[in-house]
């Protein structure tokens, strides 16, 4: 394999990577649960698509010939990621969690 | 595209072999023919949840707006790190209620994906009536500009692209 492919592959794999940490340190940080909810569906956006690519040029510089799995993750990541966020959205205000004090505006 | 009996809905069946295709990774005749097996017997199988599809009117336009919607995933994860890295005092979460125009349920669920896919917005409910969608800002000095800024940006295109009347 070539070495600017390999480089390639790095920086995507360090780039995505960068962003899942980035969704966990939110998850850790931020005040309630409402806000903390939009760690997880960043993580799954960037973080998992600079992987994706990745693993697309990885494998598409092998005697294999390309792989197309990886778009069928980013299929199924963009139509359940957000689902899952409206139920956790959802079920909370049915729990009443407690807002973060700065919060404006009302949960239904 | 037509429905024919037996294939209540082509697309969908041609979509499913496509999948089954990209799944096993493979394309053999063997796999051929179980995808198509599957595009045929899923739809049949479960066709009283699938919800009718409206007409795609401007393909050309809805191409533009997809590369869009990934260039605001984009921008937003971005601005979305910055805050997540940043103090906490300068955060100003808040509920934004967004009048919706869209009726078809379909699009309507398109738009709601779309502002849960954007970082730092998340939806949060639907309204009994379909009229108002309930959202979640990370970080919204001006709720009412985020609420003009999703119409603008998101409802609109969507209404153009879509064959459904605004009401």
């Amino acid at each position: 394999m070539p070495f600017w492919i390999e480089a390639l592959v790095s920086l995507f794999l360090v780039l995505g990577s960068l962003f899942a940490l980035v969704g966990a340190i939110g998850l850790y940080r931020l005040p309630d649960f409402y806000t903390r909810l939009h760690g997880p569906t960043k993580a799954t956006t960037l973080g998992v698509g600079g992987m994706v690519i990745a693993s697309m040029l990885f494998f598409a510089g092998r005697p294999e010939g390309p792989s197309l799995h990886e778009l069928l993750i980013t299929l199924f990541l963009f139509i359940t990621a957000p689902v899952s966020a409206h139920m956790l959205a959802k079920a909370a205000m049915q729990k009443k969690l407690p807002l973060a004090e700065r919060t404006r505006g009302k949960p239904w | 595209m037509k429905a024919l009996r037996g294939l209540p809905h082509p697309l969908l069946s041609l979509l499913l072999t496509v999948i089954w295709l990209m799944l096993v990774n493979t394309l053999s005749f063997g796999h051929l023919l179980l995808g198509a097996f599957l595009g045929w017997a899923i739809p049949l199988l479960c066709r009283d949840f699938l919800i009718e599809v409206p007409r795609v009117r401007r393909p050309l336009q809805l191409g533009l707006f997809v590369l869009k919607v990934f260039g605001d995933i984009l921008v937003a994860n971005l601005a979305v790190a910055k805050l997540v890295l940043g103090p906490k005092e300068r955060l100003n979460p808040a509920f934004v209620e967004v009048p919706v125009a869209i009726e078809d349920k379909f699009v309507l669920a398109v738009l709601t994906s779309i502002i849960s896919l954007t970082p730092g917005t998340v939806s949060a409910d639907l309204s009994a009536d379909r009229r108002t969608l309930l959202l979640h800002a990370l970080d919204a000095p001006d709720p009412g500009q985020l609420a003009a800024e999703v119409k603008r940006r998101y409802e609109a295109p969507l209404l153009e692209i879509f064959q459904c009347s605004p009401t």
